[in-house]
């Protein structure tokens, strides 16, 4: 734990750095067991390694990292095979036999490490939850620098998940996407699922002694989770990912030293504030990414909901004027007749004015000439609508009027002319009224 | 206006703010079997789904026998396509008949010898009373459309909606479930059943509506089942139309 | 002298002489029982997992209500303080995973995995200052995370077998809707039952068993009993309330049997023990199972397999023969004046049987070149006929006995009416019938075969052997069906 308040670059660096290339990856990985739609296995594995870590243990005595890559990596595939094998031949739900699977081989290991507690100092909490604050006490002397052991282990994992992407990126690709297709084509998807499961492994359980079993599980999942909010190319997607993580272990081990202290604590569990920050990150994501976020939807909404209302306001004066030349339309006239919310009515009557196609009278609107360009457009492609509804689909011509209102606004030029070649050129709409010329 | 059994006006539905079925107004005649019929897409089972809430309607108003949904339940049947379960699912053909008396048994209280007697006659009565205690996937397709066809049928419904009911199976099972229409037509019962062969069309049904996303034609079968009628059904889309849809999805616009 | 020792101490741990042996038993048991019983509606809702999920969603709300307690003047140690604040966190993890599945892209087991690791990590951080706070340090709640059987006091354990009784009365009341909505769920909407509640119903109870459960198994262990039990039983019933009680009796036995052997053995942690006593019994289950066990239903694959070959050998054998009755009638039927075509059925129709004579004896390459198959298994079948006295082998030719024709007569029949009901009632090409017909006739009881025989007019009688209707010799009948070859020896 950090005793201290001061923030030191000496230690506070070491653990941002070893939490980012956690956060990398794990995340490179990440992102292919998200669009698997298999992201539990993730979590699976890294309970399930359990028992091959303590086997490691117990044979050679020690906590060497070798053996136990080894181990952990054995049993991870192993994980991967039998959760298959108990859903193909058992007929069993995936979801469950994963539960099976790995409750079962966590037990184990649970089992083997408290029988094997007087030979062996094994702590479960240790390897589950292993402190990351720790990392800058265990270090191995590179040239004149003092680098931590895990900052070595989790760099070389990066290195390896790195190259393990980029050089099957295509398989990778392909076989997230169409399983079968990538069979018949010749690409052995299985052999890409357990190649991918066994750096899953790897990946789990070197981050398992250093930074914690949480920490991975986490940015297995969450940053390519946020990321595939972001994007929908998948190069991008993990670049994203691998970004986020970043952002995360950084912000992370800050609020996890920094915020405590705002309630009078000390500092707090880092590997729980980078998943707490992955969490925060995931939600800004889900509430403000460009094309799928909540509010940038709502807000597309409300403009497109405005620009309607402005449309809408624009016919209405040019029908009015076109019976009633000279007429002005007051406020409250265009709210009651368009049905619509009068502080709406009255800012679109505003803007429209500033931008030149409406003119301010006496008792009222009208439309400037450019106002009446635009208009015009509306109301022929209101009217072509309703002509062809009733010529193509043989719907009633009461009934129509309200659809047409619906595509009006996305009739552009193209579709105005569409329209009327289809409709064979008419001089009226169904209810009589004339069809406008096309405005330039 | 209460012996109508089903009553569709106005009815549009969005799938993704994608428009599927257009403006649909249709009224069913009281103990007619009414086939609908139309191409891949053209919103059938949507049809369905929306008249029975299952899926939320964008505009438009839907009743049986003059009343909403909620309030007659028990008039009406639903008989969904097969693949809309699990087949593997451990229970047994009779169990599943039982379920169309859930309503009625009510909250809480168990299935008792009657109900059970109940679904064994509903079996007998698709003929394959002898399967009742099979489970569901040791069934054929067609034995699994039929054990759909007694859930609803042990309902005692004045309207029957059934989602394909004839697709994939044998010819013993479509000819027991065309004799269960026309007992129900006898009984004075209605059904509503989407269909895709244009063959039969004209023996089993006596009304039919032509859907392509919009209702091209509805009557009784030899006014309207024309060759004229399936060619604007299944003679493409409207393109503008589509277009537009298209176009209003990117939008988002709230149809 | 030690054994005695042991022996005692073992017989007083199963005789439940021990108060706090006896306890704790009895209310994991109950535990086990509750969770195998709602676990089985979770897996049919294929919401196995959720268990998982909500089970680590549950740590920060613990941590909060020991954090909070003592603010609102409430004892932070008591259970139901820490326990209504796993049922509050819980509750907000179902919330958040509904949120991602339907307002974002993301699917189910993203929005599980999110919500487990975020929640989890959260706990994390709010246990690193709980253990600052005085008494944190002991309050214990790390036997959350791994549960801590030998712990669970008598009125824990009190809380766990109430618990456990309200999901009990909760499964009991509810089986029938509940059922409706894990295999039918639009359905059930159709019909009036609230969808939504009855999720919330079920998911709820699932909060319930895993917030007491985490105090005895453990938080990661917790999931496994409510998993294992159920998946375990659906290897031996086909119907879902028995299915229900097994499960439930799975998991009870799985918890009585691990912690009673956790209390005999030392080193041995309960919770580990009883999900490996669970993961034993679903393993035996996999294997045994009656209804969907490997053993079963590889002995039913060899049965149908050898069905089949014996199939295929007589089947291959009566073509054989009738090819050569083929030839034979070809030469013969030169004579001027007769189409050939119509004096071959003639013949055929005249004759007793297609294995009147010498003929019939048929070379075993003959055999072999019938259809791709392996020369080991055709030995191996053509022994096994032997053996049923079907045939007769001599070097290398094999002879059909009065047996063997019979049973060949019906094989071929049997399939040839099953290519003809596919070619006259399912619209199937003929040149892809033969591959059908060798997968369904297999199958074929003999109910459908009287059902084929009255749908196909041509072959009315019993005995007949109708023509194969995608041969070469389709056009010996000029009609549409076929006439059968008669044989005799069949009924």
């Amino acid at each position: 734990m950090i005793a201290s308040n001061d923030w030191l670059w000496e230690l506070d660096g070491w653990i941002v750095l070893a939490g980012i290339l956690c956060a990398i990856s794990a995340s490179l990985v990440g992102n292919f067991l998200v669009l698997r739609k298999t992201s539990m296995l993730g979590d699976a594995i890294s309970h399930a390694v359990l028992p091959g870590l303590a086997a490691a243990f117990l044979i050679t005595g020690s906590r060497h990292s070798l053996p136990m890559f080894i181990g952990a990596a054995l049993v991870g595939i192993f994980t991967a095979a039998m959760t298959q094998w108990i859903r193909d031949s058992g007929k069993v739900d995936e979801g469950a036999s994963m539960g099976v699977v790995f409750t079962s081989l966590f037990a184990l290991g649970l089992v083997m490490i408290v029988r094997a507690a007087d030979t062996v100092d094994l702590d479960p909490g240790c390897v589950l939850y292993g402190a990351i604050e720790l990392t800058p006490l265990d270090t191995i002397p590179v040239g004149s620098l003092e680098v931590p052991r895990v900052i070595i282990t989790m760099g070389l994992v990066t290195i390896v998940n790195l190259a393990f992407v980029i050089a099957f990126f295509k398989e990778l690709r392909l076989t997230s996407f169409d399983t079968f297709y990538a069979d018949t084509v010749g690409f052995a998807s299985r052999r890409v699922h357990y190649l991918l499961m066994t750096l899953v492994a790897i990946t789990a359980v070197a981050s398992f002694e250093s930074v914690g079993n949480i920490l991975v599980v986490a940015m297995f999942i969450v940053p390519p989770a946020a990321a595939r909010l972001l994007t929908d190319r998948l190069s991008v997607m993990i670049l994203i990912s691998a970004v986020l993580g970043t952002v995360s272990a950084v912000i992370g081990h800050w609020s996890a030293v920094a915020l405590p202290r705002l309630l009078g604590y000390s500092s707090t569990s880092t590997a729980g504030m980078i998943a707490v920050i992955s969490g925060v990150v995931l939600t800004l994501a889900i509430a403000f990414s460009p094309k799928q976020g909540l509010l940038p939807r709502y807000v597309r909404g409300l403009r497109l909901e405005l620009s309607i209302l402005r449309d809408d306001v624009l016919a209405f004066l040019f029908r009015l004027q076109e019976r009633t030349p000279q007429a002005f339309a007051s406020h409250d006239h265009v709210s009651a007749s368009l049905r619509a919310n009068s502080l709406l009515v009255r800012f679109i009557l505003t803007r429209e004015r500033h931008r030149g196609n409406l003119v301010y009278g006496e008792s009222g609107y009208r439309l400037s000439s450019t106002g009446n360009q635009s208009a015009v457009n509306l109301v022929r492609a209101h009217r072509l609508w309703e002509q062809y509804l009733v010529d193509q689909t043989g719907m009633d011509s009461n009934r129509i009027h309200e659809h047409a209102e619906r595509f009006e606004h996305i009739a552009n030029k193209q579709i105005r002319d569409d329209l009327e070649r289809e409709t064979q050129y008419p001089k009226s709409d169904p209810h009589g009224s004339p069809i406008p010329k096309e405005s330039e | 206006m209460t012996d109508i059994p089903l009553s569709i006006s106005d009815l549009t539905v969005a799938y993704h703010r994608k428009p599927v079925i257009w403006d649909i107004a249709v009224n069913i005649p009281p103990g007619t079997l009414v086939g609908v019929v139309g191409p891949n897409g053209a919103g059938k089972s949507t049809l369905l789904k929306a008249c029975l809430d299952l899926i939320p309607v964008t505009s438009g108003r839907v009743e049986f026998f003059g009343k909403a949904y909620q309030e007659v339940r028990h008039r009406v049947a639903y008989v969904p396509q097969r693949e809309s379960v699990d087949w593997d699912f451990p229970i047994l053909a009779i169990d599943v008949v039982a379920m169309g008396l859930y309503r009625q048994i009510g909250w809480f209280l168990p299935v008792r010898k009657r109900h059970l007697q109940t679904a064994q006659a509903a079996l007998d009565r698709v003929g394959i009373g002898d399967l009742a205690n099979r489970q569901i996937s040791q069934l054929s397709g067609g034995q699994q459309q039929r054990v759909f066809l007694a859930r609803a049928l042990v309902q005692q419904a004045d309207l029957y909606l059934m989602d394909e009911p004839f697709a994939a199976v044998d010819a013993a099972t479509e000819t027991a479930i065309v004799e269960i229409l026309k007992q129900m037509k006898t009984d004075g019962k209605t059904a509503v059943v989407i269909h895709h062969d244009l063959q039969t069309v004209r023996d089993y049904f006596d009304y039919v509506i032509l859907l392509n996303m919009r209702v091209v034609a509805a009557g009784a079968v030899d006014e309207v089942f024309t060759n004229e009628n399936l060619q604007k059904t299944y003679g493409g889309r409207l393109t503008l139309l589509d277009q537009a849809t298209e176009a209003m999805r990117r939008r988002e616009i709230k149809t | 002298m030690i054994a005695s020792v042991l022996f005692d101490a073992w017989l007083r741990t199963l005789t439940l002489q021990d108060h706090n042996t006896r306890v704790v038993v009895i209310a994991t048991t109950l535990l086990g029982f509750a969770a195998g019983a709602i676990g089985s509606f979770t897996l049919l809702r294929r919401r196995a997992l959720m268990g998982d999920a909500l089970s680590h969603a549950m740590l920060p709300g613990i941590g909060l209500a020991f954090l909070v307690a003592p603010a609102l003047g409430l004892q932070a140690k008591s259970l139901p303080v820490l326990l209504g604040g796993a049922v509050a966190s819980g509750l907000v993890g179902t919330f958040a995973i509904l949120l991602i599945r339907h307002q974002t892209r993301l699917k189910e087991d993203a929005a599980l995995g999110i919500v487990l690791s975020v929640f989890f990590g959260a706990g994390l951080a709010i246990l690193g200052l709980v253990q600052q706070t005085p008494g944190g340090h002991a309050a214990g709640l790390e036997s959350f995370i791994y549960g801590k059987t030998a712990s669970v006091t008598t009125y824990d354990a009190l809380w766990i077998a109430g618990t456990a009784a309200a999901t009990i009365l909760i499964v009991v009341l509810f089986a029938k809707e509940l059922t409706l909505l894990c295999f039918d769920d639009s359905y059930a909407r159709a019909r009036g039952f609230s969808v939504v509640l009855l999720d919330i119903l079920l998911m709820s109870s699932v909060v319930m068993v895993t917030v007491v459960g985490l105090q005895a198994v453990g938080l990661i262990l917790m999931i496994a009993l409510l998993v294992t039990p159920a998946a375990a039983s659906r290897f031996w019933v086909n119907r879902i309330i028995p299915m229900l009680w097994l499960s439930a009796i799975i998991g009870a036995v799985s918890c009585l049997g691990g912690s009673l052997l956790s209390a005999g053995v030392a080193e041995l942690p309960s919770g580990a023990t009883i999900v490996l006593t669970a993961a034993a019994l679903f393993f035996v289950s996999l294997l045994l199972g009656t209804e969907r066990g490997i053993l079963v239903r590889w002995i039913h694959r060899r049965s149908m397999r050898l069905k089949t070959d014996r199939q295929h050998v007589l089947r291959g054998l009566y073509e054989i023969v009738e090819s050569y009755r083929f030839k034979n009638l070809a030469t013969d039927s030169s004579r001027p004046g007769q189409s050939s075509k119509n004096q071959v059925s003639r013949s055929f129709d005249g004759e007793e049987s297609a294995f009147a004579n010498h003929e019939s004896l048929v070379s075993i390459v003959d055999l072999f070149s019938m259809r791709t198959w392996s020369k080991l298994r055709l030995k191996r079948e053509l022994k096994r006929c032997q053996a049923d006295g079907l045939i007769k082998m001599q070097q290398e030719t094999v002879c059909l006995t009065a047996a063997g024709r019979e049973a060949a007569n019906r094989a071929t029949r049997e399939h040839r009416l099953w290519e003809l009901y596919l070619i006259t009632h399912a619209d199937v090409a003929p040149s892809r019938v033969d591959h059908g017909a060798e997968r369904i006739e297999h199958v074929l009881e003999p109910e459908m075969i009287a059902e084929l025989e009255q749908l196909l007019p041509a072959s009315s009688t019993r005995s007949q052997v109708p023509d194969c209707p995608h041969s070469e010799t389709d056009s010996i009948a000029g009609d549409a069906l076929p006439q059968g070859l008669q044989s005799r020896g069949v009924r």
